[in-house]
């Protein structure tokens, strides 16, 4: 019975109906899981219309999010895009939960919802359930219900509150939501119960080895090492602190608890896609790379027709399509390209090493086991760490990079290194911090509250290569940001070479949240 | 896995968000919306439209790196000639290239289609019909028939049958009727025992004594009784009137040039949408006049050329006929709306006095008289200085306490602000409207 099963085509023509869906999944499953080894969620798969993927858009792909008039905006935007005819719709948009929840759209033909399913329910799925900073930073069991219960508290703050009010408190959230997550994991406070366990065990221990004459040896100054008052207080505030949110959160002094919880919701939401941000690259290269060799796999196999091969990879190539910079359609790297180029350079080179990639790649070249090393890599690393690692001479000449540097203290742009011997470790550098978030984001944070005087917040940018903040937003930003905090704030922008601030912007609470 | 349609969940879920952020533009939009609406056909003033709002008023400001200055350096793919150390000039327009630059943030304007119903809202927003009043002191009604619960009378077709059917079987349930599977169950039993051993002959006699008592039961209780029976009961409720009639009378003398129909027609165009938007019906009257006036189509109101001399008394006498014929004032909400360059003989003024201020004026709901010019004469001659035949006419009425909405216009753009003007929300309408 199973063996019949497996035999023969899928499909037949671009028709489908939820019978062939099913015979796809099994079928894609068969492959992936069995050949592929990928481990993923369960899987849900959910079929939309496009106006309902117009919707999906909107809220950043969130099934499920509160309300807010710039999520109209984005969908007024696409709206209108779309129905000009400028813009296809995605095929699919996946959402890191678990069970990992897929939509497909009802006008795919049935190749397309094929590579849909290879690509999302499989490809995106591994590397949601696997990549280190998705398993660190994301909670995919949760996120849905997390999602519903911010919906709802959002919603229930405004009945009580006035949309007004909500909606301002949001705007505000959302301005600094880009300095909202937490990069590193934090410290660990330590709760009530192991504090007194260790008291203590700490009693204990002085009570068994108490000796008298210990009262006899002279011993330092009582008080002589304490801390400056000044120190206390910035530790107290968990000073500098680079996550905006949390630190208003924690901090504010005049915000309301409800006011407070809606601030954490917005930090959780842009935790919870810090992690794409990060791996957009991989992400793309993961998913695309599965697709590509499942639907190889299943046409090796004679289950899906050359035609409808021939329709797959007509829109394989599409997705990953590179123009040159010169071309004028070039925007920027294609993330898809990329990510597929490195991982079939990667299989490359575990299975046909040349004489360049074992002395790059001692490690990986040619160990013959491909799927091994790229579940390795799809765990372990981000965009940086993974091109830092895996961006290979023979790839770089490829497609034929080049680093080009804007110095504005030179009369002309520079060709700052090229695709040769002395130029891939520079150009792989540079593109590899193109993807570092702690390199694009400008690096600000809290330094010091005046709490002695009128209770001024001052925060730094620490300025890299002397691009400084866009000034109109920073304004509007700050002005928000001393809203929440209730007093008047000052953003110094330091160059940290020599420490000499650059520009100051300071803004005054005109209308606080309290 | 589970496959799961949500095709059929119900779609629409950006429309909060999207109302919300048409309120937050609103100002933005409202802008939008009449410039759009000024340099649009007036056929299809009615339709979806796209607009652009500037887009600092809607940003979404975020603490970013700036798109120019300081050291900036690109990867980039295709390099086709140049080497290491080379160097390029700096395209035009600074360094907005790389990934630091946000999607279509270089945009200044955000573009989006309203669709149909947002438009005209925005459109027609704080616009209102002035003396509603005088619709509420309408006695004439007609009825409408809603639903009202239940009754125990009723034509057979109006039976409400779930009703009935629960009555009957509540009722069957506490009078404890035999339900059929139990007398079928004890008719089995019966026969079973028929068929055995003689030895439960006492057990059968029992059975069957018990199976005649329940067949006497359900016999002398009905399956309906008509206690049970319940109708779906419906009342007659008053219904205001919500149909309209507009009559557009235009004088197509010889003296009306094309830019001054252009002018009405525009206006005509929308007082019918602004209408449209009030009543469920709204018809429309076309009567055109010179010497003669003649109730006519659309197109040819607009269209045909006509020659003759000019008397408006005779478009008046023409509308109250057709009001008499057709529009009785206790069903319909009449509106009209006169457009004239102006001229008007002069014996004719007494007869246009008369007619208006006792027969047309208190059958209608609003009278609006507009006065359309050539295109330069506003700026040559004000029309404070210079007032036409029909303007003095009207004028001597308003004096004397009639409500005619009377404007001058002399080209296209003036056409909404005038409009808007006559139909701007007053602050307290039953005032008005008992002034």
């Amino acid at each position: 019975m199973m063996r019949r099963q497996r035999e023969g085509v899928l499909f037949d023509g671009p028709d489908w109906d939820f019978a062939t869906i099913q015979r796809i999944y099994d079928a894609v499953e068969e492959v992936a899981s069995g050949d592929l080894g990928l481990d993923v969620y369960q899987n849900q798969v959910e079929v939309i219309t496009a106006e309902q993927m117009l919707d999906a858009y909107a809220s950043t792909g969130m099934p499920l999010l509160y309300r807010h008039w710039s999520f109209g905006k984005h969908f007024a935007a696409h709206d209108s895009v779309y129905r000009k005819g400028f813009m296809g719709l995605a095929y699919e948009i996946v959402i890191n939960s678990n069970p990992c929840v897929s939509y497909i759209m009802e006008g795919n033909t049935a190749t397309m919802q094929t590579l849909v399913i290879a690509h999302a329910a499989f490809g995106h799925n591994h590397f949601f359930k696997n990549n280190h900073l998705f398993r660190q930073w994301t909670d995919a069991d949760g996120i849905l219900d997390y999602l519903a219960f911010a919906k709802n508290y959002v919603a229930r703050c405004e009945e009580r509150y006035g949309q007004a009010a909500v909606e301002r408190l949001l705007d505000a959230a959302h301005a600094l939501m880009s300095h909202g997550v937490h990069r590193y994991p934090r410290k660990k406070r330590p709760d009530l119960r192991s504090e007194e366990r260790r008291e203590r065990e700490r009693q204990l221990h002085q009570e068994q080895t108490y000796n008298d004459l210990w009262k006899t040896v002279p011993g330092k100054k009582r008080g002589h090492n304490k801390k400056t008052d000044e120190e206390h207080l910035r530790a107290l505030l968990e000073l500098p602190q680079e996550n905006l949110l949390y630190f208003l959160e924690k901090t504010a002094p005049r915000l309301k608890p409800w006011q407070r919880e809606i601030l954490r919701l917005v930090r959780h939401i842009a935790q919870y896609f810090y992690p794409q941000r990060q791996t957009k690259v991989m992400n793309e290269g993961c998913a695309t790379y599965c697709h590509y060799a499942i639907m190889t796999r299943l046409h090796d196999q004679r289950r899906i027709t050359d035609g409808s091969f021939l329709e797959f990879l007509q829109s394989h190539t599409n997705v990953v399509r590179q123009p040159e910079f010169d071309d004028p359609h070039y925007g920027e790297i294609n993330p898809y390209a990329l990510g597929f180029a490195m991982m079939r350079d990667i299989e490359r080179i575990c299975r046909q090493p040349e004489d360049e990639d074992r002395q790059w790649f001692p490690e990986i070249a040619g160990s013959k086991d491909p799927m091994g090393v790229l579940k390795d890599v799809w765990a372990n690393y981000r965009d940086e760490s993974f091109m830092l690692q895996f961006l290979s001479p023979r790839l770089m000449r490829e497609w034929r990079m080049f680093h080009l540097v804007d110095n504005p203290d030179e009369p002309a742009l520079r060709v700052g290194a090229i695709h040769n011997e002395q130029g891939y470790r520079r150009v792989r550098q540079s593109l590899a911090r193109h993807y570092d978030m702690a390199w694009l984001d400008p690096d600000i944070q809290v330094v010091d509250v005046d709490l002695a005087g009128d209770r001024r917040l001052e925060l730094h940018h620490n300025v890299f290569n002397g691009i400084l903040l866009q000034p109109d937003e920073a304004e509007q930003v700050l002005q928000h940001l001393a809203d929440l905090w209730g007093y008047g704030i000052v953003l110094k922008e330091i160059d940290p070479s020599t420490g000499a601030t650059l520009k100051e912007h300071t803004a005054r609470a005109r209308s606080p949240f309290c | 896995m589970y496959i799961i349609d949500r095709r059929l969940n119900a779609g629409g879920k950006s429309l909060p968000n999207r109302q919300r952020f048409l309120r937050r533009a609103k100002a933005l939009v409202q802008r939008a919306v009449a410039d759009k609406a000024a340099e649009r056909d007036i056929t299809d003033i009615d339709a979806s439209a796209e607009v652009a709002i500037p887009r600092g008023g809607v940003g979404e400001p975020r603490l970013r790196r700036a798109n120019s200055g300081g050291l900036r350096d690109y990867v980039l793919p295709g390099n086709k000639k140049f080497v290491e150390g080379d160097t390029l000039e700096r395209p035009p327009g600074a360094s907005g290239r790389g990934s630091d630059a946000g999607d279509g943030e270089g945009e200044d304007e955000f573009r989006f289609v309203l669709s149909r119903e947002e438009f005209l809202q925005l459109f027609l927003d704080d616009l209102d019909l002035p003396n509603l009043a005088k619709r509420r002191l309408m006695t004439s009604e007609a009825f409408g028939i809603r639903r009202a619960g239940y009754s125990v009378t009723g034509s057979p077709p109006n039976l409400a049958l779930t009703r009935t059917m629960r009555n009957s079987l509540s009722r069957r349930i506490a009078m404890r009727r035999p339900s059929a599977t139990e007398l079928a169950q004890l008719k089995e039993k019966i026969e079973e025992l028929e068929n055995g051993p003689p030895e439960s002959a006492e057990k059968l006699t029992s059975l069957r004594r018990r199976l005649e008592e329940m067949d006497r039961r359900s016999r002398q209780i009905p399956y309906i009784d008509p206690i049970d029976l319940r109708y779906r009961r419906f009342e007659p409720v008053p219904r205001p009137v919500t149909q309209a009639v507009m009559f557009c009378l235009m004088d197509v003398s010889g003296s009306m040039t094309e830019h001054m129909k252009d002018l009405a027609k525009r206006f005509y165009m929308l007082l019918y949408v602004f209408l449209k938007r009030r009543y469920r019906h709204v018809e429309i009257v076309f009567v055109r006049h010179t010497h003669e006036a003649k109730e006519v189509d659309e197109d040819t109101f607009f269209n045909s050329p006509e020659t003759g001399g000019t008397l408006v008394s005779s478009a008046l006498v023409e509308m109250k006929r057709i009001v008499a014929e057709r529009y009785p004032p206790g069903n319909w909400n009449i509106y009209a709306a006169q457009a004239s360059d102006g001229d008007n003989s002069s014996a004719d003024r007494g007869t246009c006095t008369v007619l208006l201020r006792d027969a047309i004026l208190p059958l209608c709901q609003y009278f609006a008289y507009l006065e359309v010019g050539a295109e330069d004469e506003g700026h040559r001659i004000g029309f404070a200085t210079h007032k036409t035949a029909l303007w003095q006419t009207y004028e001597a009425l308003v004096e004397a306490g009639s409500e005619i909405a009377m404007r001058k216009v002399n080209h296209r753009r003036e056409i909404y602000p005038v409009f808007r003007e006559l139909f701007r929300r007053r602050s307290d309408p039953v005032e008005q409207g008992a002034s």
